[in-house]
């Protein structure tokens, strides 16, 4: 079931293009990635989402509300982490909680929030005390304190250490598990890789796929390179018909083609007794995938 | 889904809680004034300081305030003084603190994150003008009684239209201030405005040197200002001199024209 439609978004400031055409459907209960490099749209059209701005033409539903005709029962019902967005300095993390969970009619418990986020111990602290992560932490934790059915999650790990990014990764997880239906908005491969059941890739201002991470790597992937080093010589044009063939001055073999040729050149090498040695696969990851789908 | 429950089930409890977002905000606020040791004190401290310690060192301050003048030869020197203090205690919260508090919360997202809720990001800049309000009232009381009772600042001739130039004075000084908030790109650009529309202001209401010994033109200029309308009428009626007139209109003026342009022009982000 979706709880998210949008169709045919366009918005533009001025002469500048936004969004110039973002149609999307996301699925109750998944985590869904919306993916692009910075400025290809992707703040603009979930804010739109959310109904902080107004698009200039195209439709959007969320739980069946129309963002601005409906703004302030979305508000209820949609939590949104906004991209490098702070607090009062001198705010601290539980009254924080607690003051905007009384803008809600149905608040989440905040003590069993900061619980699950891991800043029990940090509740009495200033917000300008917090660190990197506690700070992400917490924004996270402001947009879930009204019980939201969605969370629109922006840029949440940038500018965090390896470390906190992880650590903000298994709170996602946990908010999704509560069955809280996640909008992800990231320019790290990594990220959606690791955390989506699908994404949709934005490049300026369009949607140019969408699909599960993998479905995304699959329709990319022009050719697997496989690099071996023949246990003994390889009869001239064996390999040759199979894929295309390169011998670097190490001795090692590099294989290049598409489809089958990984189980094609290794079903050809073992009918003639050769073993592969140091056999490695190059796959293609979401990276490549993006590369190849953004600059097409 | 937990406890999730459906928005169109909820909507009347909903104003409630969004009636009860403003005083909690508002209590929020004013824990978060204070926590700004030294804005609080300026806000609300400064004045009181600065006439009782006036009163206590100055040789001017038991002194008729002017011989020559019928009128001002009646009230001491301090008390002629008082008036320009109430006119500084207006524009510290309305021309610096405010405006600064608010431009700064937009600057951190503060607004456009209060935009994401149920509660219009509206209601902290009432919780913040409310929370100003009461620190500028403490100020003028704690003013007014240290005055009054350690350094002799004799007690207003005309109370209900001092009460009169002072809610005109915090209307034009907030209108003011609610221009910068309004304009201001940065919260530095607010501090940076608000300051030197503040020094300007204290000038022109005489906290430096009281407008009766400035020049003609100086005055002239000082009564079109905001503050320096606010600081003649507020002078008159604790003198007893005329009905200030035209001083009140000049700062009705300011406020129609300042509280509509800075509604219009105001960003939430």
């Amino acid at each position: 079931m979706s709880v998210i439609q949008v169709e045919h978004l366009h918005k533009r400031y001025g002469s500048k293009v936004a969004v110039d055409d973002i149609s999307l459907e996301v699925h109750r209960g998944e985590i869904f990635g919306v993916l692009g490099r910075n400025g290809a749209g992707k703040t603009t059209a979930v804010e739109i989402i959310g109904g902080l701005r107004e698009a200039d033409s195209g439709t959007v539903r969320v739980l069946g509300l129309d963002p601005v005709r409906d703004r302030s029962r979305l508000r209820e019902v949609v939590g949104l982490q906004l991209q490098e967005s702070q607090l009062q300095p001198k705010l601290g993390v539980r009254e924080a909680l607690d003051l905007y969970a009384s803008f809600y009619p149905d608040p989440a418990d905040p003590a069993q929030l900061l619980e699950e986020l891991g800043l029990t111990d940090r509740a009495d602290a200033r917000f300008e005390q917090l660190s990197g992560g506690q700070k992400q932490r917490l924004s996270v934790a402001l947009a879930l304190v009204g019980n939201p059915q969605v969370a629109i999650l922006d840029e949440l790990t940038t500018g965090l250490d390896p470390h906190a990014r992880r650590d903000t990764w298994d709170v996602v997880e946990r908010i999704r598990d509560r069955g809280v239906t996640i909008v992800l908005v990231t320019h790290l491969m990594e990220e959606a890789e690791r955390l989506c059941d699908r994404i949709a890739l934005i490049d300026a201002g369009r949607v140019v796929a969408t699909g599960t991470p993998g479905e995304l790597v699959a329709r990319a992937t022009v050719e697997q390179v496989l690099r071996f080093r023949p246990s003994a010589p390889v009869p001239v044009g064996l390999l040759e018909q199979l894929a295309s063939i390169t011998h670097a001055d190490d001795g090692t073999v590099v294989a290049r083609g598409r489809d089958n040729v990984v189980q094609d050149v290794l079903v050809a090498l073992a009918q003639h007794g050769i073993r592969p040695e140091n056999l490695r696969l190059e796959q293609s990851s979401l990276e490549d995938a993006f590369v190849a789908l953004t600059t097409a | 889904m937990s406890s999730t429950t459906p928005s169109t089930t909820r909507t009347r409890s909903g104003s409630a809680t969004r009636y009860g977002a403003l005083s909690r905000l508002t209590v929020v606020e004013s824990r978060l004034f204070l926590r700004e040791p030294s804005g609080a004190f300026f806000a609300v401290l400064f004045p009181a300081v600065l006439l009782t310690v006036l009163g206590l060192v100055m040789p001017w301050a038991d002194q008729p305030f002017d011989d020559k003048d019928p009128i001002l030869s009646q009230v001491n020197g301090i008390t002629g003084y008082a008036p320009t203090v109430l006119a500084l205690a207006v524009a510290t919260v309305a021309l610096s603190s405010f405006p600064t508090t608010i431009a700064n919360y937009r600057g951190r997202g503060v607004l456009k994150r209060l935009s994401t809720t149920p509660v219009p990001p509206s209601r902290i800049l009432v919780a913040q003008v409310l929370v100003n309000l009461v620190a500028l009232l403490v100020a003028a009381v704690l003013m007014y009684v240290l005055g009054a009772t350690v350094v002799g600042v004799a007690a207003p001739a005309e109370p209900l239209v001092l009460l009169l130039a002072f809610f005109l004075t915090v209307l034009s000084a907030f209108a003011v201030g609610s221009v910068i908030a309004a304009l201001a790109p940065t919260a530095s650009a607010a501090t940076a405005w608000g300051m030197g529309v503040y020094f300007g202001s204290l000038f022109f209401a005489g906290v430096w040197l009281p407008l009766p010994l400035m020049p003609d033109v100086i005055q002239t200029i000082a009564g079109l200002t905001p503050l320096g309308a606010g600081s003649e009428a507020l002078a008159a009626a604790w003198y007893g001199q005329p009905f200030p007139t035209s001083s009140l209109l000049v700062m009705a003026g300011w406020t129609l024209v300042g509280l509509p342009a800075a509604a219009r022009l105001f960003r939430w982000s």
